[in-house]
């Protein structure tokens, strides 16, 4: 059966703004790389676990010592907009 | 054409030792090269000539007051996802049009203190998506065997800089194969060390558990020299493996009797072009005159890994991709709030391929998806780390070709993903495995073009991988270089 997608959704969860014809193109396009993607269930049974990183690793601790951070005015100077030493964004939360 | 940014760094090294060059000569012929060739290659999207310049005085300055190390001296071009202090870093796309680093990247920051010399960042396929360069938001770069046909991608840029003697080696990434199989396409050799083996602090992900820094050189010994600059434990990467920094050219002659190869199956079958499986065929021929055994061997999975690797890859890199919002570094395009802005610059900073693989990502990801697209891939991440055991319990290095093609036409694939992703199908199952692997060039095919083949060894066994690589490369004995030269000559 053809993978059916809400692009609408995906492009909603990606924060992705689509034109008209990227979205009929990507509706193709993903059902088509899908379909064929999804021959992975035909092999991967129940009993295999899966793997996330090919060479495991864990705790990987290094010792707490401080140490200069990024220069506040190289990171800034690639703001598209600041204020003072922060970064300035549009209107967060909705005003009654 | 030839003159000093065609030679080896090897070679450059030891006159440079013995007095007979300066690195600022060395220096001035790769930007000499650039300047005559680059408006029809493009493998560059910023130079850093003055740079360059000054980093060459320098390491003379050091050269001639006592030893420095191996590389020193030796001009580099990095792909443009490699962070560089104070240089431009655009990852091949709009979103980072006007990024600039404020720090450097690991392999960048080793190399630099080894006296290495910086001569730009190279053109790549956007967030190093892509398998012949064509997606670039800054053009493609044109192959210098054929100004007609793709340079391989992700990291063509440096791939096609190696090839036209812009510079004398180069770093690219390898998330699926995007240092080997430009390798391959360009002539060159592309070195894919284990997964963590050279720190990615710096480098801009895409992959995470896919991401490897890789080399590009003209020889194998090359390539031993550079890894050994630039690999060791990085405490900024926490999936840097413990591993002290060493010189991966020791035993780089010692052979290769009683090595078993494993020429793999799946690899010679449909969909491989007749002249990349003559080639290839030829250089194992050879093996048995060398002192090695050879047989065939079966990764019975091969067929999954692309499927795996096409959900793991864009899952994670839609994660890592949603850090382009429009509030610290990059393109912003204004709306009415914070969403709608991110939501606008997204649109207008990204290009079809890295939009295509956030949508994929994040429907492979999704609620209700997640199991049945991101779980399996990940179980068949673990199938193909069973098959690779299974051979190395019989083999100690799997053989097979690079790609399934050499160098295709600019266009002729761009509109049509799954056959561009097919341009992977060799090269993947080393990413999902963690393992390291080489492309080296085998010859020509009937088009004149450039043929790679590829040899993997297990997990950290880069000594292996790179003493077959040494052997066979000189067994083979490629000297093809590409037409471009010979026409700047005349």
């Amino acid at each position: 059966m053809p993978v059916e997608i809400d692009i609408d959704h995906v492009a909603r969860l990606a924060r992705l703004e689509l034109t008209d014809r990227e979205r009929e193109r990507l509706r193709e396009q993903l059902a088509a790389i899908l379909d064929h993607a999804a021959n992975v269930g035909e092999v991967a049974t129940a009993d295999v676990e899966p793997t996330a990183y090919a060479i495991p690793r864990s705790n990987v601790l290094r010792p707490d010592e401080p140490r200069p951070s990024l220069p506040v005015e190289e990171v800034l100077a690639n703001a598209p907009e600041r204020e003072d030493d922060r970064f300035r964004v549009p209107r967060i939360v909705e005003v009654e | 054409m030839t003159g000093l940014s065609d030679r080896t760094a090897t070679e450059l090294g030891q006159r440079l030792r013995a007095g007979e060059i300066s690195s600022a000569e060395i220096a001035e012929a790769c930007l000499e090269r650039i300047e005559a060739i680059d408006d029809r290659v493009k493998a560059f999207l910023a130079r850093t000539d003055e740079v360059a310049r000054d980093q060459a005085r320098a390491t003379d300055s050091r050269l001639a007051t006592g030893p420095a190390p191996a590389v020193a001296g030796i001009p580099i071009a990095l792909k443009d996802v490699l962070s560089t202090r104070g240089v431009r870093t655009t990852c091949g796309s709009k979103i980072l049009e006007s990024y600039v680093p404020p720090y450097d990247c690991t392999a960048w920051d080793r190399l630099s203190a080894d006296g290495g010399v910086l001569l730009g960042k190279t053109n790549c396929d956007e967030f190093a998506m892509g398998s012949s360069n064509e997606n670039s938001a800054f053009g493609p770069v044109h192959n210098p065997w054929n100004l007609e046909m793709v340079p391989g991608g992700s990291s063509g840029g440096s791939a096609a800089a190696v090839a036209a003697g812009e510079a004398v080696w180069a770093l690219g990434t390898d998330t699926g194969g995007s240092v080997r199989q430009p390798a391959s396409l360009c002539g060159v050799v592309g070195l894919k060390p284990t997964y963590g083996l050279i720190s990615r602090y710096g480098l801009i992900a895409f992959a995470s558990s896919l991401d490897t820094v890789g080399t590009f050189t003209r020889s194998v010994r090359d390539a031993a020299l550079l890894l050994s600059s630039i690999a060791s434990k990085d405490p900024m990467d926490a999936t840097s493996l413990d591993t002290a920094r060493r010189d991966y050219t020791d035993g780089l002659e010692d052979g290769i009797a009683g090595l078993r190869f494993g020429v793999v199956r799946e690899a010679f079958g449909e969909g491989v072009e007749p002249g990349v499986r003559a080639s290839v065929q030829a250089a194992v021929d050879r093996l048995d005159g060398l002192g090695a055994s050879v047989g065939e061997v079966s990764l019975p999975h091969t067929d999954y890994a692309l499927s795996a690797y096409y959900l793991i890859a864009p899952s994670e890199a839609s994660s890592n991709l949603a850090r382009y919002d429009g509030v610290r570094y990059g393109l912003r395009v204004e709306g009415g709030d914070s969403v709608e802005m991110m939501t606008r610059t997204r649109g207008a900073g990204f290009g079809p391929e890295v939009k295509r693989r956030i949508m994929l990502g994040t429907y492979a990801l999704s609620a209700g998806y997640y199991e049945a697209y991101y779980g399996q891939a990940q179980k068949v991440r673990t199938l193909i780390i069973r098959d690779y055991e299974a051979a190395f319990g019989d083999y100690d290095v799997l053989v097979s070709p690079t790609s399934p093609t050499t160098a295709f036409p600019i266009g002729a694939k761009i509109d049509d993903p799954l056959a561009m992703y097919l341009n992977d199908v060799f090269t993947i199952p080393a990413n999902l495995s963690g393992m390291p692997a080489i492309s080296i060039p085998s010859g020509l095919d009937e088009q004149g073009l450039p043929v790679g083949l590829q040899l993997t060894t297990p997990v950290l066994q880069e000594d292996r991988l790179l003493r077959a690589a040494f052997v066979l490369e000189a067994a083979i004995g490629f000297d093809a270089r590409p037409s471009l030269l010979d026409e700047l000559a005349a």
